[in-house]
């Protein structure tokens, strides 16, 4: 365990092992911008990472307002980062409503950078300050760094005649070269980048590497006061091999088109565009070459019909969407289910009920997954944890598609499918592959196109194939010929069986993330509450609790010795971003006392919430005598130092 | 179009060994013999042949041929058809649906299969009710319908759905009725029309709205009420002793007597089955004061859906590899060095 850093009176430390840093400013500054080219400088620079990119709903909201500002936080250091961080060290603010929403999350001690550019009367009054903050007191505990962020940027592209709206335009770019600077990453990437991306504009291009170069020189050069100086990270100790950044969109996109060619399948991926799913419509769309078809249907309905059409006439079907326009496809999956066709579902959650909260994260599609259907309507769900957890994901949905002739959720959410993380790229050779097996001729004397195999699963005929012609539809059907029947003895068998197989399905044990087979609590999660559970765990089990942590990846059906597991532990408690839906199915199942720990507010777990929360089951430990009363933020060590 | 290689078939080759389940004397009996009657003469391949269907009466359709088919879910049958087509373009696609199916709860669907013009026939079987849930009024019932759900008569307008049809941007339009001897000629030219083809079947409910075609349909009479379009003949009705004119003030139709057979002189027009404008006058043409224009109204092929996506996707992936190793490894990479592995 690393030594606790002081906290910053002094400005930061000078080589802390984890910072966290967020970018905030308003919708149309830039900042999800300047975050992404920051987090490719820095993983570039070879440190671990995780971000999380906090976006309004509204495309441009009313400039200056509290709800048009968008924000992008990265939390990098030279250990093992699992989260986006509890707290900023830095919070880089570009207008007074980005401050005021921003500051209560800013560690104490922080670091603020403010353009007083933008810190005007009327800027001021749209973020209901009455005084400017930056000048009456009020930011007394934080190190604070304002300067005309604005006017430097107006200077520094001078040169290439914009005028004051578009030169203002480069001021993201100005920001991230100063913070380029102040953590020693690189600017050639970024500069490269400008160039791709202004390829036909070169002026633009030019003034935004002249804006970068000139936030870059003034933290060299200015003589800043106290709080701004380089902090050198080292890289962080990684796996030997090939590695790049990946968010869960991308993540889940090629895990989609691994899992087609190892199914030795055509993908056909029919599409809606809704947030924040769009992103998998828009990744697949550029890889034709992999004998991807990418469908952008009239609607939500129209995206998993044509996809199961495609997976009747013998291709891997998929579709994506969020909570929202999974509701509008339920029907169609009921019939997917039905007709026992291969089909691939990716729900990346967002906040609900109804549209919600369309760009906030929330794990409450649970019972969707599970439950959501008319009739007996079994399916397998499984869950993504990280952004590159998504890939081999996606790889087991297609196969338990392909396998057993079902439809499949795969849960991600928006959390996972922005936010990004280094991945070690793998190695394709490595893959087990799963080819499709087509019926091309009856495998008795007569056609029996639902007599199901040793899996459970009704053999795939493709039409075309001479000699094989039959019908399958919505309409409960014989066990064998698959023709209409509606007798009782009929639907109870195929209700039985249609269980069955999905029960069936081989699902590998689950294991413990963290800690003991067996204990006094075990901490149980799915999803993207990976990290901070993973963390909180971590620091729990180092002041000596005896708490583990289990990640549940197979939803539905669950591993087989997950029951028993639970059984070697006293206490159960499941934390996740919804009022206890996985609790709730813990307890059906396996009849376990699971206790929740909910959150609904859009915002992932913190780890400190997390470990407060485990300290309540450790009454008595040293130093955590009174559980929750006694952990708090100040006698935790302080995050930067806790990111392992 | 869709079958390369002719095959020889009887009618009984496209009949199943399912009982088939419509009310006795229901008109869409009429129109499965009418359809297993005419594959056999396109030489069509019952393996490479799909019937998809939504839900209603009509939909049953797709048990009782023997070829491949997918009896789907309310509505949605164009989105399916959709798929299927895109994932194998070799299948001759047959759509069946009907009034409620394809206009009230798959409205939205069907106009998107038309506009993007996916290749395959669409037989609507309009009998202007709902059949299968006892009797309700259909979007295409008639003002004044009474049924259990509309007991004091039906009072919102009714759809058309040629025009309907039209108007989503179809680029074949044709009509018939269950027991026409002419519904063959429409099936086959809707089938050698390469492109979304609609055909707009009027089809006798006897149980929940009997007869209510026999305005038209009734073989008593029907030649002054039936006006067949061919394709560069003129449009002539009742024993050739009316026709269709166009007047060009009005920019509208209009009846004309025709006298010892000059329809020139009459300035009866010639069907062009590519004039779009006059193909909307036509969809729009009330019956009654106009007799019913059957046939095929309008066919004016333009490039398919499939071969739009098949052209991107070989566009898109010209001198590409699919190498999943490179493709995993793209973008801006790192390498951390070490002795355990080499990096792909």
């Amino acid at each position: 365990m690393a030594t606790a850093a002081t906290a910053p009176q002094d400005g930061l430390p000078a080589s802390p092992d984890a910072i966290v840093v967020r970018f905030a400013g308003d919708s149309g500054d830039g900042m999800q911008l300047t975050g992404g080219q920051f987090t490719l400088s820095t993983a570039l620079a070879g440190n671990d990472l995780a971000t999380f990119p906090d976006f309004p709903a509204e495309i441009r909201a009313p400039q200056g307002t509290l709800f048009g500002v968008s924000a992008f936080q990265i939390n990098f250091g030279s250990r093992a980062i699992n989260t986006a961080g509890d707290a900023p060290d830095v919070l880089v603010a570009m207008n007074p409503a980005a401050l005021k929403v921003n500051l209560a999350a800013l560690k104490p001690g922080g670091l603020i950078i403010a353009d007083t550019g933008a810190f005007t009367k009327r800027n001021l009054d749209k973020a209901h300050y009455e005084a400017n903050p930056l000048e009456d007191g009020s930011l007394a505990k934080f190190d604070v760094l304002a300067f005309d962020i604005s006017e430097k940027t107006i200077e520094a592209v001078k040169p290439f005649g914009l005028g004051n709206k578009d030169a203002l335009r480069s001021k993201n770019m100005w920001t991230l070269g100063l913070a380029l600077w102040m953590f020693d990453r690189p600017r050639e990437p970024i500069h490269d980048w400008l160039k791709a991306k202004f390829k036909s504009k070169p002026d633009i291009a030019d003034a935004n590497i002249a804006a970068l170069d000139a936030g870059h020189a003034y933290g060299e050069t200015a003589e800043l006061a106290g709080p701004v100086k380089q902090l050198t990270m080292p890289p962080v100790q990684s796996e030997p091999g090939l590695y790049r950044t990946i968010t869960g969109a991308e993540a889940v996109s090629l895990g989609l088109v691994a899992g087609a060619q190892l199914a030795e399948l055509p993908m056909f991926f029919g599409g809606y565009p809704i947030t924040p799913a769009s992103a998998i419509l828009h990744h697949l769309a550029r890889l034709k070459e992999f004998g991807v078809t990418t469908f952008q249907a009239e609607d939500e309905i129209a995206a998993v019909c044509a996809a199961i059409g495609a997976s009747w006439a013998g291709q891997l079907g998929v579709t994506s969407s969020s909570g929202p326009g999974i509701a509008l496809k339920t029907e169609a999956i009921g019939l997917g289910i039905m007709t026992e066709l291969p089909l691939v579902i990716v729900n990346s959650q967002r906040g609900g009920p109804s549209t919600g909260l369309p760009t906030k994260t929330e794990q409450s599609d649970l019972y969707q997954a599970v439950y959501g259907r008319n009739g007996d309507a079994p399916m397998p769900v499984i869950a993504a944890r990280s952004p590159s957890d998504a890939f081999e994901v996606a790889i087991e949905a297609c196969r338990i598609a392909v396998e057993y002739m079902t439809p499949v959720m795969l849960l991600t959410d928006g959390y996972i499918a922005n936010a990004a993380e280094p991945w070690k790229v793998p190695d394709p050779a490595g893959f087990k592959p799963f080819p499709a097996q087509f019926l091309t001729e009856p495998r008795g004397e007569e056609l029996l196109p639902y007599k199901r195999d040793e899996k459970g699963a009704r053999p795939w005929i493709k039409p075309g194939t001479p000699g094989m012609m039959h019908r399958i539809g919505g309409i409960e059907k014989h066990e064998e010929t698959g023709n209409i029947d509606y007798s009782p003895d009929n639907h109870q068998r195929m209700t039985d069986l249609r269980k069955a197989k999905v029960e069936n399905i081989a699902v590998p044990d689950q294991e413990v993330a963290l800690g003991e087979d067996s204990g006094t609590l075990a901490v149980v999660g799915w999803g993207s509450t990976y990290g901070p559970i993973h963390q909180a765990v971590r620091r729990s089990i180092a002041k000596g609790c005896s708490v583990s942590h289990i990640h549940v990846r197979h939803i539905w059906p669950m591993p087989k010795n997950l029951g028993e597991l639970l059984k070697g532990f006293d206490k159960v408690l499941v934390p996740e971003m919804n009022t206890g839906q996985f609790k709730t199915v813990l307890r059906d199942q396996f009849l376990v006392d699971a206790q929740p720990l909910t959150k609904t507010s859009g915002q992932p777990f913190q780890i400190a919430e997390l470990e407060r929360e485990i300290a309540k089951y450790f009454d008595g430990i040293e130093g955590n005598e009174g559980g929750e009363v006694a952990v708090n933020d100040q006698q935790l060590p302080s995050p930067i130092a806790e990111n392992d | 179009m869709n079958a390369p290689v002719k095959i020889e078939t009887t009618l009984k080759d496209w009949e199943t060994d399912q009982e088939v389940r419509w009310c006795p004397g229901c008109g869409d009996y009429a129109i499965l013999k009418a359809v297993q009657r005419t594959l056999p003469q396109l030489g069509c391949d019952p393996a490479k042949t799909v019937f998809i269907s939504g839900i209603g009466c009509s939909s049953r359709f797709p048990y009782y041929m023997e070829t491949y088919g997918f009896h789907t879910i309310h509505g949605r049958a164009p989105a399916f058809a959709t798929g299927a087509k895109l994932a194998n373009p070799e299948l001759d696609v047959w759509l069946v649906t009907g009034d409620g199916d394809g206009l009230s709860i798959g409205g939205n669907h069907l106009m998107h299969v038309l506009r993007r013009n996916v290749n395959m026939q669409i037989m609507l079987f309009n009998n202007e009710i709902y059949g299968l849930t006892k009797g309700q009024a259909s979007p295409t019932s008639r003002e004044g319908t009474k049924s259990p759900s509309t007991p004091i008569g039906s009072y919102d307008h009714p759809a058309r759905p040629a025009a309907f049809a039209l108007g989503a941007g179809a680029r074949f339009v044709g009509r018939g009725f269950d027991v026409s001897k002419n519904l063959p000629e429409v099936l086959k030219a809707a089938h050698a029309h390469k492109g979304a083809a609609f055909i707009e079947i009027f089809q006798n409910c006897i149980v929940y709205n009997k007869d209510v075609f026999d305005d038209f349909a009734a073989p008593k009479g029907a030649e002054d009420r039936q006006l067949w379009l061919e394709n560069g003949k003129p449009m002539l009705f009742a024993k050739d002793s009316k026709g269709i004119t166009l007047n060009r003030e009005t920019l509208s139709l209009e009846v004309v007597d025709v006298v010892d057979g000059d329809w020139e002189a009459a300035g009866v027009i010639v069907h062009d089955v590519t004039n779009r404008s006059i193909a909307h006058m036509l969809v729009e043409m009330p019956f009654g004061p106009f007799p019913m224009a059957l046939g095929v109204l309008y066919d004016d092929p333009t490039p398919t859906f499939e071969d739009a996506v098949i052209e991107e996707r070989k566009m898109a992936s010209q001198g590409k590899e699919a190498n999943l190793a490179k493709l995993l490894g793209k973008g801006q990479t790192w390498t951390v060095s070490g002795t355990a592995q080499d990096p792909i």
